[in-house]
């Protein structure tokens, strides 16, 4: 970690109370939902963080508590430095602010989150899914979704596999 | 599946404006079906008589959920998705990968390896931008030239073919080096495309550079902002188009890029003629890093010697214990990585991707996901389209550069 991140990390630790962890050069601040937008804010205006290069989710089902992080990356880039921020997430529809009051490409970015997962973001101008077709239900990269393939229909299962495959009407 | 159910006006009312539901400004669908939009992308334009207010791409008809797939396959098998990602830039997608699993691995690449990962990546740019400049010159009637680009572009699928038996899904780069050792046939090959390549750039450029036809199309359309693109985080040629000379070959580098020396293209307006000109350069500087790369190649193993995650040779099988339990665990239960996560992100012709992967401990990645720069770029649409004609429109997606498969996954 060079001088810019542990300034960065330290007033941040200090002033929105937040856990950091480092992983082979790689740094993580963990924030709650309610230190997630000042505390970007902070390291968008002070520390030169401009640019959002990721923002997307992971879930850790059958782990109910908590069940999904959110997961960021920031790039700064006067200092060429990466810096990660993790929000853990309570509840199985949790919601927090959205991030495009900071940086409007996270408009897409939550829109995939909110059409792959189900988490809310509070404030986001448009709430569409992203690229599943507009009236589908469900949210696929959850855990607990099914991945969906076709059985391969062999003898013993042939008539159960035949039953679900469509055939043409008389 | 649930009944048809139409979009009414009721749907789109936050995103189009009063004209348009009124009907003085008509709704004009540029649909997923439609040959300059390079790929299944849906365009919603809203417009006063040629004049685009306000474009919204509409993306999903290429999901295949590879993001989801992955989840359920082990790391081996899951790198034989990440090619059919951006289905142009087929070695940058496996580098991607690679880099993730090497870095939760802590593998060590040997250094054949990665010079010769550096010279496939380059030439997959280099044949990245040969289509482009294809097809985008055939969006705007310049049609000869997409025959020229993609007489070179065979010589580089040869090349391909040559090393792994693959034109373009080739999966060459596995974790801890590359499949196998190149065949002696492929400096000769290499050195036969850079040498007559610089010309067929002039010949291009001979054509469209100082074009009174082209230069109408191009120049002053589609312009953004420095400021704007960091915003909307495009990255690639476009960012490098509007002044800002950002290239993470250089920034941070990757895979022994900090070895060699090349310039990074910047112009200053931000219009479609700009970002031609950033991509021109670009293939000039890779054919001037695969000459270096040419020369200084090392030899040695090109893949790395843990066999817990890189197969035995088959000769070894017969008679050491090791490599047959190695081989054995390695074709059953594949390679566990150990905890955490990673973000890696490269340089490719499009602009800057990232894998994140994470992982628990299984042989199965327990996320990753690409954020891929086409998804990315296209969110800047409706900022580069907005006052400009309809037929602008198509020279515009061709110079973003995307590629649906990226785009969509």
């Amino acid at each position: 970690m060079n001088k810019h991140q542990s300034r960065a990390v330290e007033k941040i630790q200090k002033d929105f109370s937040a856990g950091a962890e480092e992983i082979k050069d790689e740094i993580t601040l963990f924030l709650s939902p309610d230190t997630f937008i000042p505390a970007i804010k902070l390291l968008r205006d002070q520390y030169g963080f401009d640019m959002l290069i990721l923002e997307t989710a992971v879930d850790y089902w059958p782990q109910l508590e908590p069940r999904f992080h959110l997961v960021c990356r920031l790039w700064s880039m006067a200092e060429n430095d990466i810096l990660g921020v993790r929000v853990p997430l309570k509840g199985n529809f949790p919601s927090l602010p959205t991030l495009t009051v900071l940086y409007p490409a996270a408009s897409w970015f939550e829109r995939e989150v909110w059409d792959m997962f189900g988490i809310k973001f509070e404030g986001h101008p448009d709430p569409r899914r992203l690229i599943m077709p507009y009236d589908w239900e469900g949210h696929p990269l959850r855990k607990d979704y099914p991945l969906g393939y076709e059985e391969p229909q062999f003898t013993f299962n042939f008539e159960k596999v035949a039953a679900h495959k469509p055939h043409p009407k008389e | 599946m649930a009944d048809y159910r139409e979009v009414t006006l009721d749907d789109i009312r936050n995103l189009v404006s009063d004209r348009a539901l009124s009907g003085e400004n008509i709704l004009l669908n540029m649909g997923p079906q439609h040959p300059s939009t390079h790929g299944v992308l849906r365009l919603l334009l809203e417009l006063d008589g040629e004049i685009v207010i306000n474009c919204i791409p509409d993306i999903g008809f290429l999901h295949t959920g590879v993001e989801k797939n992955m989840e359920s396959k082990i790391y081996q098998k899951a790198e034989v998705m990440t090619d059919r990602l951006d289905y142009t830039n087929t070695i940058g997608n496996n580098l991607a990968f690679v880099l993730a699993v090497e870095k939760l691995l802590d593998l060590d690449v040997p250094p054949r390896a990665e010079y010769i990962r550096v010279i496939l990546t380059e030439l997959s740019r280099i044949n990245s931008h040969l289509i482009w400049l294809g097809t985008s010159c055939l969006d705007l009637a310049a049609m000869s030239v997409f025959l020229y680009t993609f007489r070179e572009r065979e010589i580089i699928l040869d090349i391909f073919e040559l090393v792994s038996g693959q034109r373009m899904m080739t999966t060459y780069i596995r974790p801890g080096g590359l499949w196998r050792d190149v065949p002696s046939e492929f400096v000769q090959a290499v050195q036969h495309f850079i040498d007559i390549f610089p010309k067929r750039i002039e010949e291009y450029d001979g054509i469209l550079r100082k074009n009174k036809l082209f230069l109408e199309r191009t120049r002053g359309i589609g312009v953004i902002t420095a400021e704007e693109c960091v915003q909307y985080s495009v990255s690639g040629p476009i960012l490098r188009a509007c002044g800002k000379p950002f290239d993470l070959r250089r920034a941070r580098p990757y895979s022994v890029y900090d070895k060699f020396d090349f310039d990074i293209p910047t112009e200053q307006n931000g219009d479609i003629y700009d970002r031609y000109l950033v991509r021109m350069e670009e293939l000039r500087q890779s054919t001037r890093i695969i000459e270096q790369a040419l020369k200084d190649m090392p030899s040695g193993p090109t893949r790395s010697s843990d066999h817990k995650v890189v197969p035995p040779p088959r000769s070894e099988i017969g008679t050491s214990m090791e490599a047959l339990i190695h081989h054995f665990k390695l074709w059953t239960e594949g390679f566990c990585v150990p905890k955490g996560s990673t973000y890696q992100t490269i340089e490719t012709p499009r602009g800057l991707l990232g894998v994140y992967m994470e992982s628990d401990g299984s042989p199965k990645p327990l996320r990753v996901h690409y954020h891929t720069p086409s998804r990315t770029n296209l969110q800047a649409m409706p900022i580069m389209t907005r006052n400009r004609f309809l037929a602008d429109v198509v020279g515009i997606i061709g110079s973003v550069d995307i590629v649906l498969g990226d785009a969509d996954r």
